[in-house]
C-alpha cells in the first residue's frame, strides 16, 4: 500500500502514485446520532442514527424529498444541523468545516461547475481551494478529463457541455483532492447507460483502493450494485438498514409474480387474488404477488381461471423492500 | 524528514496546524482571489468600463457644466477652489461607496441564492470567511482600479493640485472597504431582495445630501450633526482634504471612522458568517 516509498523526497512534495486510503481497522468514518435538520416546522432529517465504517460503500436509498440530499449536506458541514450528534472523520462538520472537508470529495446532485472557467480550469481552480499547487493539480487534471472521457473538451466553456458530461466533469472534480470518503449525491442521475456502468466500475475501484463511498440514490440497481450496506429512509427516518441481499431477504419474499389484467381490469380480480400468495400489492398498472415460487403461484393463478394479460417471474429486489417499508414506489 | 505526502494529507496538514476560527476559516482566501482573476477573463467589460464612466460623467456634467454658473467655492482650510475641483473627490467617495455596497449586498446576495459559485467552493475545504474576504478583496482591486483611473482623469483636468492626492487612492480603497464589511454584515440578515433594495434606494439621498454637492454649513445645525454622523460624509471630507493637501486632526479622525467601519462591519460579518453561507 501507500507508506514508504523509496522514492521519497527531501521536502513534502504531493504524491503522484495511484491512491490508495489508508485502511485502519474498524475506524467509523461517521457517526450520526439522533441527527436532526428542521426547516423551519417542517422536519427534513429526524432524528437519524446510523455509522459508516472505513472503506465500506454505504447507500442511502429513498424517494423525493426524503432527506438525502440533506443529510449529505450535514455530512459535508455545508448545513447545519437542528439538533443530534454527528462526527465525520471523527470530527464534527459544523465546528472544522474546512479540516473536514479536507478528506471529502463531494458531488452534489445539482451540477455546480464554474460556468466563468474552462473545463479544466475547473478542475485545477477545485484543487486550488483544496491549496493543492498547481505542480500536482495540472497533470492530475489531465488524469481527471481522461477519467471522465473529457480530454478533447478540455479548453470548452462549461455550458457547451452536454448534461451527461457536465455530470462526468462534477464527478471528476470531486476526485482532484483524492479523498478518503466520496459522498455522491444521485452520481448517475443524466448518464447514458454506458457512462454509468463506466462510474460503477471506476467507483468499484475507488472502493477497492480503500475509498469509502457514500451514495444516494433512487435507482435500486445502482444501491444493490455499489453498497455493502444501505439505510432505507423515508420522510427523514429511516425505515430499515441492512445489505442488499439482508433486506430483501427480511422484507420481501424470494420471488414476485407480476401480473397485468389491464388498467381497467387490476382492480376488479384483485378480491380473487387473495390468499394466493404471501402478499400482494397493488400498482396502477400491475398487480405483484409476493412469493417463494413465483412459477407455482402462476399455476394457481391459471386454477383459479384468472388470465392476465402478461405475467412476469422475477427476483425480489430493493424495489419490493421499498414498497413493502413505505407502501409506494420508488421510481414514479 | 523525507516524507510523500497524499494530497489529502497535504490539506489535513495545512489545517491541522492552529488558526483563528477554525470553523469558518481555512487561509485560503488566496484561491479565492485567483479564481476572480481568472475569471475577469470572460466577463462582461461593458460593466466593468461602466463603473468608471459614471463617476467621470458626474464631474464633467456637474463640475463644468454647473460649474460655470457657480465659479469658485471655498475649498478645505478655506482656499479658493473651482467648483469642479470641490466635487472631484466627493465624486470618488461616492463611487468607491457604490461600487463597494453594489458587491457587497446586491451581487453576494445572488450569488449566494441563485449562483453555483459559493456552493462549490465551499463544498471544498474552504471555509465561509475565506470566501466572504476574498470576494471583499475582489471588489476592493475593482476599486482601486477606479480610483487610479478617476485620479488620472482628475489630474489630467487639473484638479489635483498636491502630491497628497495621491493618497486619494488608499482612501478611495479604505472607504470602499468600510462600505463593503458593513453591506457583507446587512446581507446576512437579508431573506429577501426588496430587503436589500432599501439599502440601494437609501444610498441616493445619501450621496445628494452628504455635502458632495455643497458646503454642510448650508444646513441648521441640527440636520450638519446627522449628516456628519453619515459614513459618506467622512468619505467625501476625507477626500476633499487629500485633494488639496489639507491635512488636519479631522482628517485623520474620518480615516479613523472607516478602519472602525470596517472593523464593525468584519466583526458582523464574522459572526453572521454561518447565517450568511451555511443554508
Ligand atoms: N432550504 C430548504 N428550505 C425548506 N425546506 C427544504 C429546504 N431544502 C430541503 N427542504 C425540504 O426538505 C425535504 C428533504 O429534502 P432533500 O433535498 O434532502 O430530499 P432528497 O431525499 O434529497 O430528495 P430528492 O430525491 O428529490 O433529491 C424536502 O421535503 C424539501 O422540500
Ligand atoms: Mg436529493
Amino acid at each position: 500500500m501507500g507508506g514508504g516509498q523509496a522514492n521519497a523526497t527531501r521536502q513534502e512534495s504531493v504524491s503522484c502514485a495511484p491512491y490508495a486510503a489508508v485502511v485502519t481497522s474498524e475506524e467509523l468514518v461517521i457517526r450520526a446520532r439522533g441527527l436532526t435538520k428542521a426547516y423551519g416546522d417542517f422536519v427534513a432529517v429526524d432524528g437519524i442514527d446510523f455509522d459508516v465504517r472505513r472503506g465500506e460503500s454505504f447507500g442511502l436509498l429513498g424517494p423525493n424529498g426524503a432527506g438525502k440530499s440533506t443529510t449529505m449536506r450535514m455530512i459535508g458541514g455545508t448545513l447545519g444541523r437542528t439538533a443530534g450528534e454527528l462526527s465525520v472523520v471523527g470530527l464534527d462538520p459544523e465546528t472544522q468545516g474546512p479540516q473536514v472537508r479536507a478528506h471529502l470529495g463531494v458531488v452534489p446532485q445539482q451540477d455546480n461547475l464554474d460556468d466563468d472557467l474552462k473545463v479544466r480550469e475547473n478542475l485545477i481552480m477545485y484543487g486550488r481551494y483544496f491549496g493543492l499547487p498547481r505542480s500536482y493539480l495540472v497533470p492530475k487534471s489531465a488524469e481527471l478529463l481522461e477519467f471522465a472521457q473529457l480530454t478533447d473538451k478540455a479548453s470548452a466553456r462549461v455550458d457547451d457541455l452536454s448534461g451527461g458530461m457536465k455530470r462526468r466533469l462534477t464527478i471528476a472534480r470531486g476526485l482532484v483532492n483524492e479523498p478518503e470518503v466520496l459522498l455522491l449525491d444521485e452520481p448517475t442521475t443524466g448518464l447514458d447507460p454506458q457512462a454509468r456502468h463506466t462510474l460503477w466500475d471506476r467507483l468499484f475501484r475507488l472502493k477497492e483502493a480503500g475509498v469509502t463511498l457514500i451514495v444516494t440514490t433512487h435507482f435500486m440497481d445502482e444501491a444493490e450494485q455499489l453498497c455493502d450496506r444501505l439505510i432505507v429512509i423515508d420522510k427523514g427516518t429511516i425505515m430499515a438498514e441492512g445489505s442488499p441481499a439482508q433486506l430483501i431477504r427480511q422484507y420481501s419474499t424470494r420471488e414476485v409474480l407480476e401480473l397485468r389484467f389491464g388498467s381497467q381490469r387490476n382492480a376488479q380480480v384483485v378480491a380473487q387474488l387473495e390468499g394466493l400468495a404471501e402478499r400482494i400489492e397493488v400498482l396502477p398498472d400491475r398487480i405483484l404477488l409476493y412469493s417463494a415460487d413465483g412459477e407455482a403461484t402462476l399455476e394457481r393463478v391459471s386454477g383459479a381461471g384468472l388470465h392476465p394479460v402478461t405475467s412476469l417471474v422475477r427476483r425480489s429486489s430493493l424495489e419490493d423492500v421499498f414498497l413493502r417499508l413505505t407502501g409506494r414506489t420508488l421510481v414514479d | 524528514m523525507s516524507r510523500e505526502l497524499s494530497p489529502t494529507q497535504l490539506a489535513v496538514e495545512r489545517l491541522a496546524r492552529p488558526r483563528p476560527a477554525p470553523g469558518i476559516w481555512s487561509g485560503n482566501m488566496v484561491a479565492v482571489l485567483e479564481r476572480g482573476w481568472q475569471a475577469i477573463k470572460t466577463q462582461n467589460w461593458g460593466i466593468i468600463i461602466s463603473g468608471f464612466f459614471e463617476p467621470v460623467l458626474y464631474l464633467l456634467a456637474m463640475g463644468w457644466g454647473l460649474g460655470a454658473l457657480v465659479g469658485e467655492v471655498e475649498g478645505p482650510g478655506g482656499a479658493k477652489v473651482s467648483y469642479a475641483a470641490y466635487i472631484a473627490p466627493a465624486m470618488l467617495a461616492t463611487s468607491a461607496m457604490n461600487g463597494a455596497i453594489y458587491d457587497s449586498t446586491m451581487n453576494v446576495f445572488f450569488k449566494l441564492n441563485f449562483g453555483k459559485l459559493y456552493q462549490a467552493m465551499l463544498q471544498t475545504s474552504l471555509g465561509p470567511l475565506d470566501v466572504a474576504l476574498g470576494e471583499i478583496m475582489l471588489a476592493l482591486f475593482r476599486g482601486l482600479l477606479y480610483a487610479v483611473a478617476f485620479l488620472a482623469v482628475m489630474a489630467a483636468l487639473g484638479l489635483a493640485t498636491s502630491w497628497w492626492a495621491l493618497l486619494m487612492v488608499p482612501a478611495a480603497v479604505l472607504i470602499a472597504f468600510g462600505f463593503a464589511a458593513v453591506g457583507m454584515g446587512v446581507t446576512s440578515f437579508a431573506q429577501r431582495f426588496q430587503q436589500l433594495d432599501l439599502i440601494m434606494f437609501a444610498m441616493l439621498p445619501m450621496f445628494l445630501f452628504s455635502a458632495t454637492l455643497y458646503p454642510i454649513s448650508v444646513y441648521p445645525s441640527a440636520v450638519q450633526l446627522f449628516i456628519q454622523a453619515l459614513p459618506l460624509w467622512h468619505g467625501v471630507e476625507l477626500m476633499r482634504h487629500l485633494a488639496v493637501g489639507h491635512l488636519t486632526w479631522a482628517t485623520l479622525g474620518h480615516a479613523t471612522y472607516f478602519t472602525a467601519m470596517t472593523a464593525l462591519g468584519l466583526w458582523v460579518t464574522t459572526v453572521r458568517m454561518r447565517k450568511l453561507f451555511l443554508r
